[in-house]
């Protein structure tokens, strides 16, 4: 894209010399049964053009009629973050050609959002622990998605020589919440964490609302990432750059440091910084250059005609207000003092995405360590392997419950347990059905053990006289070799009680 | 003074993608700066406890409920279009886009 990379500062340095100022554009899409607009379904990943409609495809004669759960949900995210709702807006029309958009217009709203102000809290990971920090909310406001546009011809083109777009309409005009933040002042070197933070919370919030499924590498929940560097606090705002559509946490927080970087080898070099639409690359971790904004867009916005304006009555509004549910920092809280967790464990609990599968696996009665133990460890390390998040490996929390429960009942021991887990992973069913197609269970014949330890012992004869002779710490080499011998299914303290008694030893 | 100018029509044929020739421009100002004229009257007659009505009708809230509606079928949703290819709408190519 661009053909010189950027002059980066080290970060540490880019932080020494600059204030950093934030801002986030979050859009979050709806996850309504039918468009913003139309009565066309939303569903991700339908054939191209199978779900357009007259109204959709901007074909004339169409009128667009409002989705009254995609207002109620606007409302809702509006009331989770604090903010006033409007109590009379419009609909505004923003006129652009690009074919993402079949009318030349996209809905959306402009001098009147539906929501006003408002904040956020977000915990900010540290080595010490979680830092709050509020975020303050300019605005949420509504409009509909865009076509997908796919680029034919140069280098990836099949056809030699072309050089056009494709457009699938599937998408366009599917309800999006816009969520603007007011300028982030005052992060420094913790900039890239508090975007980070703060789009994870956001993420959380509308999940825990049920109104986005927020997946971000789909594409349902997206991040502008505005940043601006000035010499102090007390200076007057940088220019700022906007880098478009960072699909992942991780490239947020990386989108927020490149640009820290970039812009302060800009001005550290004595240049300006170009007030520009930068896009995100996820392969390279860099940002290029797009559309230059020296030229304001003139969207020339006016009140969309064909829909009337919204005036959500203080009782509908008092309505909605009763159905938020608890709010994931609260929720947090809550769970922590259940599970009695330090500061800490529970920022790795929330880090890993484990928080859903373990209150989950409690809830189906596994001991919130045990619990613990499982998804932030062997399940963790295998979403990392296959890399997904922990929530989306194919074990039920209800199967990780069993699995702790057939641990504590010495049905199974930790290493019986993680073969049965490594089962239900690889799609041989449930816990009980692993357990009963490998023939998984604790060899708890004390006859059979006996066997085998005397084999073991004769084929280490050395090792028993030591062991006779007093040396009780060389019994871990019989019990391994018994272990192996029983492919684990022994459990190891009751092999070594048997073992020491047979040597006539205490240990 | 006219109350566009042919520069500012200039524009606006830019932001609708209209290829206008010199000769067009020069009628559509003229043409503009009469229409314009005729609707400043009214902004005479409104005082500034009459807002800017947007939409006549006393009308709000008028929803639609969350039911899915069947779509058109592919070959219909693209039948108006001006190239076809795997289903979708060919279009020149865009520039600025990834
Ligand atoms: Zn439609």
């Amino acid at each position: 894209m661009s053909a010189q990379p950027d002059a980066l500062l080290p970060f540490a340095d880019a932080v020494a010399t600059f204030d950093p100022v934030l801002g986030l554009e979050v859009h979050v899409e709806l996850g309504t049964a039918t468009k913003m607009f139309c009565g066309c379904p939303t569903g991700f990943g339908a054939p191209p053009n199978t779900q357009t409609c007259p109204t959709c495809l901007g074909l004339p004669g169409s009128l667009p009629v409002v989705n009254r759960v995609a207002v109620e949900s606007a409302i809702r995210i509006g009331l989770a973050l604090h903010s006033d709702i409007a109590p009379w807006c419009r609909f505004a029309r923003k006129n652009y050609f690009y074919p993402d958009m079949p009318k030349n217009y996209q809905v959306s709203q402009y001098d009147e959002p539906i929501a006003v102000g408002g904040w956020l809290d977000v915990d900010v990971p540290t080595p010490d622990g979680p830092r709050r920090v509020r975020v303050e909310i300019e605005r949420a406001h509504m409009e509909e998605d865009t076509g997908k546009t796919t680029h034919q011809g140069g280098e990836t083109g099949r056809i030699h020589g072309a050089d056009y777009s494709l457009v699938d309409y599937n998408r366009a005009g599917i309800p999006l919440i816009e969520i603007v933040t007011k300028p982030i002042e005052g992060t420094g070197a913790s900039a890239p964490e508090v975007a980070r933070a703060y789009v994870a919370e956001l993420r959380a919030l509308v999940r825990a609302l049920g109104v986005s499924d927020a997946h971000m590498h789909q594409g349902s929940l997206r991040c502008d990432v505005n940043v601006s560097l000035r010499r102090g606090p007390d200076q007057p705002y940088g220019t700022r750059s906007e880098t478009k559509n960072v699909n992942s946490l991780r490239s947020t927080e990386r989108a927020v440091r490149y640009e820290i970087q970039r812009q302060a080898a800009v001005l550290a070099g004595g240049g300006r910084v170009v007030q520009e639409t930068r896009h995100w690359h996820e392969d390279t971790g860099l940002t290029t250059p797009g559309r230059s904004k020296e030229q304001a867009e003139d969207y020339r916005y006016f009140p969309e005609p064909d829909l009337v304006p919204l005036a959500p009555s203080d009782e509908w509004v008092a309505q909605l207000r009763r159905t938020l549910p608890e709010m994931p920092a609260a929720r947090r809280r809550r769970l922590q003092a259940d599970w009695a967790v330090s500061d800490f464990e529970m920022q790795s609990i929330v880090n890993a995405g484990a928080l859903d599968p373990i209150e989950a696996t409690v809830a189906d009665g596994a001991d919130p360590a045990a619990a613990r133990k499982w998804w932030l460890g062997e399940l963790a390390r295998v979403a990392n392997e296959r890399g997904v998040e922990v929530g989306e490996l194919p074990i039920f929390p209800a199967d990780v419950a069993r699995v702790v429960a057939l641990v504590e009942s010495g049905a199974l021991t930790d290493t019986l347990a993680r073969r049965v887990v490594d089962g239900v992973l690889a799609g041989e069913g449930s816990p009980d059905d692993v357990v009963a197609a490998r023939g998984l269970k604790v060899v708890d014949d004390d006859a059979a053990l006996l066997a085998a330890i005397d084999e073991a012992l004769a084929a280490n004869a050395e090792v028993a006289e030591k062991i006779r002779g007093g040396k009780v710490q060389a019994a871990g080499v019989v019990v391994g070799a018994v272990m192996k011998a029983t492919r684990g299914q022994a459990d190891a303290a009751r092999v070594r009680e048997l073992l020491l008694a047979r040597l006539g030893v205490s240990g | 003074m006219p109350s566009i100018t042919r520069d500012e029509v200039a524009h606006l044929a830019r932001l609708a993608r209209l290829d206008l020739t010199d000769e067009h421009l020069d009628r559509l100002a003229a043409e503009l700066d009469v229409i314009l004229t005729s609707v400043a009257t009214v902004a005479e007659v409104a005082t500034a406890d009459i807002p800017p009505t947007s939409h006549p009708l006393p009308l709000t809230n008028v929803f639609r409920e969350d039911v899915v509606h069947p779509s058109l079928a592919p070959e219909q949703a693209l039948a108006a279009a001006p190239a076809v290819e795997d289903q979708r709408f060919r279009v020149p190519r865009i520039l600025d886009e990834e």
